[in-house]
């Protein structure tokens, strides 16, 4: 397919340049909002973000490289990220990564063949408190995870209705 | 040491429910602060009576690594006509710390009251709020409260009648642990890949796109309205006198009560744990506790009595504060695959710019996996020691000290249980 902003994704980059002093600030939001519209930064739409700033390609590609949470290909429609990181590997983030690939048949790295979802090993999300949790396409974040919530979880995206921000309130907040 | 912390009303967490609307955050007071600031910016309250009341508060930067915020704002050279500019760093990455996110939903207006003070006294012109991307949830509600407070009139031109002029941005990391260090974070904010700068010059000197810059943590930043409202004598005298004021605790793994707390600094380790948690889970007993995110060194359980959170006491125990954010694990953590996680993660995110780092953080992970999957040797853990030795100080950041800290600590701590793991009895068939 080939990979476009309309005149609409063009004034919002517009806004997006002005909070800056210098264009180059604009690479990372603006690979964002690249990455809202077609769900990934392939080299395709790399190729798109360095035309639309006019900065080098190679300058684009560099960036989208270095940080982990641009997809740099095709990924499922739900990327599941289970962070397997300190507080959540003590508190069973292992487990419910390796049940999440039991369950889904997929491995980590991999996407469902019907491109429904992929799961991916996160570095620690700040939720250690909640831990276990996953995030869901750098969204919302689904935390105590049990493998009965994690099955339930997965009905519901089946049926692709995401699961709600969950605000934890702080236990001092809680008694007052 | 705090003795009567269960009747601490906290000052950071609101006391009931969120204060993401403006007007339920004034009528809290606040915002106050920040208007008898600019109300009196030509007699109580100049640049330099704002930056030496931080100062003497002994306010220390929440983000891990301590130094006075006063002090550091007073580093910012003259004015020279060109842009100056905060960074507020909310990037948040060292595991075990989730405690920003707490403010950014529940008392956001707090951060942007302590930030715009804090821009006034440095006199800069714009804060850039870094907040790491895996936060969107919470980028939102800072987007929602800026924009609130530029309608409320505390942000933009001419603030309050006043003449200052002070803008405010978010900035989305994009998942890189190294932004949460100062020069990296500049780099991404200028949309560059994240590889720290050589210092000096540092970044009062040279910072955002090349102008005089200050960095503080958001919760260091949260503080401000805090000491210019009760006055800088009655915080410095908070909690632990070399490191006073509030602090959020960040409590996780085997404790039965997990969550962020907010009392004084200088609580002891025990009351945090076995009181305020609810003590460890399960019935189970404690076996080490890293204090502050992951790289500050690990505690065993007999090392903790005594010891309070801040950072004097820490150091004198051999650990440090870092970010508050506490990990408690029970006696049943296998502490080899404890610490193989952590070198992974700081192979994982090593920028690759300094070799004794790039190749350092992978070293350390493969001899880590090695020992943990039982083909380990006892000269690994010699080895081990020697390679952080040769990656600490030896880099542009202290991302290499930062790995190097928990495997040597950690080995040194629990040498008998990695010395068990490179025994080839392991394999032995009854």
């Amino acid at each position: 397919m080939t990979y476009t902003f309309d005149s609409e994704d063009l004034k919002k980059i517009d806004a997006i340049k002005a909070k800056y002093p210098t264009v180059l600030s604009a690479s990372m939001p603006v690979l964002w909002y690249a990455q809202e519209k077609f769900g990934h930064v392939n080299n395709e739409v790399q190729h798109l973000v360095a035309q639309t700033l006019a900065l080098p390609e190679s300058h684009i590609h560099g960036v989208a490289t270095f940080y982990t949470q641009y997809f740099k290909k095709e990924m499922g429609k739900y990327v599941l990220d289970v962070c397997t990181c300190f507080s959540c590997q003590v508190c069973g983030g292992y487990e419910m990564l390796h049940h999440l690939e039991e369950k889904l048949g997929i491995k980590v790295g991999e996407t469902t063949p019907d491109g429904k979802f992929s799961i991916q090993q996160a570095e620690c999300l700040g939720a250690c408190g909640y831990a276990p949790m996953l995030q869901i396409t750098n969204d919302v974040y689904v935390n105590h995870l049990t493998k009965e919530k994690v099955d339930s979880l997965i009905e519901d995206l089946k049926q692709d209705k995401m699961p709600e921000f969950e605000s934890i309130i702080p236990p001092q907040m809680q008694n007052s | 040491m705090v003795n009567d912390y269960q009747n601490y009303k906290t000052l950071i967490l609101p006391s009931k429910g969120h204060l993401r609307n403006v007007s339920d955050y004034e009528a809290t007071g606040g915002y106050k602060a920040l208007k008898d600031v600019l109300a009196a910016k030509e007699s109580t309250w100049t640049r330099e009576n704002v930056i030496n009341e931080v100062k003497t508060a002994g306010l220390r930067g929440r983000g891990g690594a301590g130094f006075n915020t006063g002090l550091k704002w007073s580093f910012m050279p003259k004015p020279d006509g060109g842009k100056r500019y905060i960074a507020a760093n909310g990037d948040e990455s060292e595991p075990g710390t989730f405690k920003d996110r707490v403010i950014f939903e529940f008392n956001p207006h707090l951060f942007i009251e302590g930030a715009i003070i804090g821009a006034y006294a440095i006199q800069a012109d714009a804060v850039y709020v870094y907040i790491r991307g895996e936060y969107r949830s919470w980028i939102n509600f800072m987007e929602k409260a800026i924009t609130d407070a530029y309608k409320a009139g505390y942000l933009g031109k001419n603030i309050l009648g006043s003449g200052v002029n002070i803008d405010m941005y978010v900035h989305s990391g994009a998942g890189a642990y190294i932004c949460g260090e100062e020069s990296s974070l500049m780099e991404s904010l200028e949309g560059k890949r994240g590889y720290p700068r050589v210092k000096p010059p540092f970044p009062a000197q040279r910072g955002l796109w090349g102008r005089p810059t200050t960095i503080n943590n958001i919760e260091s930043l949260s503080n401000v309205p805090l000491i210019l409202t009760m006055g800088s004598a009655k915080y410095a005298a908070m909690g632990a006198k070399t490191h006073p004021g509030p602090v959020l605790y960040g409590i996780s793994g085997h404790v039965n009560r997990p969550g962020v707390y907010e009392y004084p600094t200088g609580m002891l380790i025990t009351d945090l744990i076995y009181d305020v948690a609810g003590g460890i889970r399960n019935g189970k007993k404690l076996k080490a506790l890293v204090p502050g995110g992951s790289s500050t060194p690990i505690l065993r359980a007999d090392q903790i009595d005594g010891v309070s959170m801040d950072a004097d006491s820490l150091r004198t125990a051999g650990s440090m504060i870092g970010t508050a954010g506490m990990a408690i694990l029970d006696e049943d953590t296998d502490i080899v695959d404890f610490l193989y996680r952590i070198t992974h993660f700081y192979h994982h995110e090593s920028c690759g710019q300094c070799t004794p780092c790039r190749e350092g953080t992978g070293w350390l992970e493969k001899l880590l996996h090695k020992i943990k999957t039982g083909e380990g040797e006892l000269r690994d853990l010699d080895l081990l020691l020697d390679l952080t030795t040769q990656m600490e100080g030896r880099t542009i950041c202290a991302l290499a000290d930062a790995a190097a800290w928990p495997v040597r600590h950690t080995i040194t701590r629990f040498r008998d249980e990695f010395e068990a793991r490179c025994k080839k009895s392991v394999f032995a068939f009854a």
